[in-house]
């Protein structure tokens, strides 16, 4: 069973708070789905190696060309907050 | 107009090109049809998160001939609400779209609407999205299945004549089975990534939900192809031909037990169904043995690692900065983060990507996604092993009809085991497809064919002789 702690230092990770309510039926969840998951632990694997790529390609080049790329005003019209110069943000240290 | 309602999307097209049927009519019947679904609130299916204005109809020009698509949620269209079924993105409207509707697109297809899904691709019965639950046709009180829930219930109920979804461990194929349509996830690779809002990169692909498998082979036809904004992406190998088999003979299929046996949970009446479509296809000269695929019973744990540990990585982006939601009243730029995503995510999504993080963090790392990798090749080799026995396998798609919503919600392992059967083929990258084989308690079955890499052609082949024999008839969900 995966602890308090745990789930609050993984979502500190994960950049999530979770409120009181639900960080025990967090626990408990993960904690059933990390039961099944660890069926994959009782299979022998010494000697296989692991997927990186389900179908088989070599590393594939292509010319480097510089193209424009999108226009500044177009995507910072998308951000909740943005002057005429990029994305704003709350400060880091408040 | 009412026959306009019977045609499947490849007849439409042949009766515009004909001159027998105007494009525009055609979009405006079905935009008033998708447009009412949205307008009944509850009292609809809730199939779609945006429908067409009125008079949108592109020309009809293009092998497609303005037959109306309507496209998942996940795509990014340009200048149209693209969401992913989440409150994180609310309002998002990219500023381009995805390749594969810029190619349906070009080839003449006109945007109807956007599909409801399961919160950024992540369910089995749409029930997990910011826009509420969609609703079976067959079957109200039912789930349509997932994530392309929206997808398939649309195409089945006749709101839509086809629809794009994306598969990431049966999203196409076990929506499209609970909703008796045909659905196929192409081989990874073959269809363009590109303005899919991504949940796990090494497993997502788009593919059609269509009423028939010809009218899958026509979307298909559309798709695929490589595209320098998706490294992933590969050359398809030929054309895909417009399906015509309507026998068997000599076709071998293989019936793995590990899929399809006693013991894993698969309902006496999907096995009835499927075990019926089986003699059918016996009786078109298909030659039936059993083949073994050692590791599938693995598959679900494997997939259950790799996919929320992508995700964790992925849905990373989603912080309050560039794009939708953000929390108001932080006290610093963490606070903002973690609220953010606090509000924006459903529970469903939060459960994954704590448990990505957790299978990704230090000291976990060779224990979950290490192995799972590892298993994933083992998974790969029993099916490469399989292929030199026969040309496909055939499994039930999912192992129950359509359950009852909020059946599942209580416990997420059990909702996860709707995606046994199609989870294998995802891991291994193969093409797979879904067509209907029947009722069961007067709700469809569906029974998967799947084959090695880039045989999709093949399989569309077998599927429509198989289709043909079987003459299931989906009009009973038309609304």
């Amino acid at each position: 069973m995966i602890s308090r702690e745990e789930v609050l230092h993984v979502a500190r990770l994960a950049r999530l708070a979770l409120s009181e309510e639900e960080v025990e039926p967090m626990a408990r969840e993960l904690s059933a789905v990390l039961d099944h998951v660890a069926t994959i632990g009782e299979l022998d694997l010494a000697d296989v190696a692991p997927t990186s790529h389900v179908i088989e390609v070599t590393g594939r080049l292509r010319p480097d060309e510089p193209r424009p790329s999108w226009p500044r005003e177009q995507i910072l019209a998308a951000a909740p907050d943005a002057n005429d110069d990029g994305f704003l943000v709350p400060s880091p240290q408040a | 107009m009412a026959d306009v309602l019977d045609l499947t999307a490849a007849q439409a097209a042949e009766r515009i090109a004909a001159g027998e049927l105007s494009a525009a009519e055609l979009f405006s019947f079905y935009r008033d049809r998708a447009a009412a679904d949205r307008a009944a609130g509850d009292d609809g299916l809730n199939c779609f998160t945006w429908v067409a204005e009125p008079g949108e109809a592109p020309p009809a020009d293009g092998p497609l001939a303005g037959v109306p698509l309507a496209v998942k949620d996940l795509f990014c269209t340009r200048g149209v609400p693209s969401q992913s079924g989440s409150r994180i993105l609310e309002g998002y409207e990219p500023p381009y779209t995805a390749t594969a509707v810029e190619r349906l697109q070009g080839a003449g297809a006109s945007l109807l609407a956007k599909t409801n899904q399961d919160e950024f691709a992540m369910g089995s019965s749409n029930e997990n999205s910011a826009y509420g639950p969609v609703r079976n046709p067959w079957d109200r009180g039912r789930v349509p299945g997932g994530s392309s829930g929206g997808s398939a219930a649309a195409v089945a109920a006749g709101l839509a004549p086809w629809a794009l979804g994306t598969d990431t461990g049966g999203s196409i194929r076990q929506p499209a089975a609970l909703c008796g349509i045909v659905g196929l996830k192409p081989t990874y690779g073959a269809v363009s990534r590109y303005g899919m809002i991504a949940f796990a990169s090494s497993l997502d692909q788009a593919g059609p939900l269509t009423r028939d498998v010809r009218d899958a082979a026509l979307m298909l036809a559309q798709m695929v192809g490589q595209d320098p904004c998706d490294a992933t992406s590969l050359q398809f190998p030929g054309q895909i031909a417009v399906p015509s088999a309507e026998r068997l003979d000599g076709v071998r299929l293989g019936v793995p037990s590990e899929l399809a046996g006693d013991g894993i949970g698969i309902e006496a009446g999907v096995k009835e169904a499927f075990d019926a479509a089986l003699a059918q296809a016996e009786a078109l000269g298909a030659q039936l043995s059993e083949v073994s695929l050692p590791h599938a019973p693995h598959a679900l744990a494997a997939y259950y690692v790799l996919a929320p540990a992508e995700a964790s990585s992925n849905l990373a982006r989603f912080d309050g900065v560039r794009y939708g939601l953000r929390a108001e009243g932080a006290s610093d730029l963490i606070d903002m983060y973690t609220r953010t995503r606090h509000d924006g995510f459903g529970p469903e999504v939060k459960r994954r990507v704590m448990l990505g993080t957790y299978a990704l963090s230090s000291g976990y790392y060779d224990a979950y996604y290490g192995r799972a990798q590892r298993v994933r090749t083992k998974i790969a080799e029993d099916f490469a092993a399989a292929f030199s026995q026969v040309d496909y396998i055939v499994t039930p798609t999912a192992p129950t009809v359509a359950f009852r919503l909020g059946e599942k919600t209580g416990d997420p392992l059990a909702m996860y085991l709707n995606d046994y059967c199609t989870v294998p083929m995802s891991l291994a990258g193969i093409p797979a497809i879904s067509i209907p084989c029947g009722l069961s308690g007067g709700l469809p079955v569906g029974l998967q064919l799947a084959g090695a890499a880039f045989s999709e052609n093949g399989l569309l082949d077998t599927a429509h002789a198989l289709e043909r024999a079987l003459g299931f008839d989906g009009s009973a969900a038309r609304v």
